[in-house]
């Protein structure tokens, strides 16, 4: 019991000082799990991580459920999870609500307008960023190319176009002998 | 608020959100399409209040996507319905798989996977484009080219692809600097 407190206050901590998750987590990991509690070496943090990133779901609490199930079993993982969250449920529930009494506010429109524009920045540097990585062959051209033209013709979940894609990709790395770029 | 829909909506986010960071971004878009308790006017704001706070951004879209739509209980709801499909997931792996990356399929799927995620969140990205800089309210009215966007807004959209680019600082910085250039210039 006392071990499972531990554990939900580690990962409350971890996502209370982790701002934007994802990668920026692994120091945060490495200092409470590896070097304060010993709980895991830093390779076993990598693989867990590395998991984290190609299972579904956001990859913190990937790797956090994985962590706290190797330590605690499923209740662990479940624990480990609700820890990780718990920060963002409060801080994100309180500026949800200030936000929304303050949504008259001249000062706060003007704010948002220029933020909103900052975010269509920060969105488009993503998918550069992710361009680089993603396309790397013929295949990967065509799979954008193909994954653009449906969203934004057909009024279809990305659901059908992540299904399509993942099995496109196994397909022809079945078939095999593409060429890359 | 039908509460068991939205956690049904958001439990399958999480089972089929791949790619982290903003994967869950086009998700939320659909969903707006989807049902009026969500408005899509709310999401790049969002996005911003996501960034710039503590936690996975993936976690704080789903508590405030949840919270705008359902009010506290919504926020809970929404978010424990994201992480579901990942407790359940990351079990399974780690019980009956090893070395679970380094599968054939998994690898095989991802390579698949990643382009077409990079063309959702770029189509998510052009909806965050459209309302912060284009006005094709005021282009319908006078049909002059340059009304088809904001001025003001597109020069703080060039001057910050440069200034994302060259200093490389956590983005919260740059959402700061633009609230502030937008109390200031009023736009």
């Amino acid at each position: 019991m006392k071990e499972l407190w531990t554990l939900f206050w580690i990962f409350a901590r971890i996502g209370a000082f982790t701002f934007g998750g994802g990668y920026a987590m692994l120091p945060m990991l490495q200092k409470e799990i590896v070097e304060k509690y010993g709980w895991a070496t830093e390779e076993e943090i990598m693989d867990y991580y590395a998991v984290g990133q190609c299972t579904p779901g956001v990859i913190a609490v990937n790797t956090s459920t994985f962590i706290g199930y190797k330590r605690k079993g499923i209740i662990g993982g479940i624990v480990a999870t609700l820890g990780m969250t718990f920060p963002s449920l409060i801080v994100i529930t309180l500026i949800a609500s200030a936000l929304q009494s303050f949504n008259d506010n001249p000062i706060i429109q003007h704010a948002f307008a220029g933020v909103r524009v900052v975010v269509a920045v920060l969105v488009a540097n993503v998918v550069v960023k992710m361009l680089k990585t993603a396309i790397i062959d013929w295949v990967g051209i065509v799979l954008f190319t193909a994954a653009l033209i449906v969203g934004l013709l057909f009024d279809i979940s990305p659901i059908y176009i992540i299904i399509g894609s993942a099995l496109t990709g196994i397909i022809s790395k079945k078939i095999g002998g593409v060429k890359s770029l | 608020m039908n509460y068991l829909l939205l956690f049904w909506e958001f439990f399958k986010i999480g089972l089929f959100a791949l790619g982290g960071g903003l994967a869950t971004l086009p998700f939320l878009y659909d969903l707006a399409d989807k049902y009026t308790w969500l408005d899509a006017s709310i999401l790049p704001d969002m996005i911003a209040i996501s960034e710039s706070t503590p936690g996975a951004i993936g976690v704080n879209m789903a508590t405030y996507t949840g919270y705008s739509s359902g009010g506290i209980l919504g926020g809970i709801i929404a978010t424990l319905g994201l992480v579901a499909p990942s407790i359940i997931i990351i079990i399974l792996v780690a019980r009956f798989l090893n070395r679970f990356n380094e599968n054939f399929y998994v690898k095989a799927a991802f390579y698949g996977l990643r382009p077409a995620v990079t063309a959702l969140i770029a189509l998510a990205g052009f909806e965050v484009f459209k309302v912060s800089i284009i006005t094709l309210g005021q282009f319908e009215l006078t049909r002059q080219l340059i009304d088809l966007v904001d001025i003001k807004s597109t020069l703080l959209f060039l001057i910050m692809i440069f200034l994302i680019n060259k200093y490389k600082k956590h983005p919260v910085v740059y959402i700061l600097g633009g609230a502030a250039v937008g109390i200031l210039f009023k736009f």
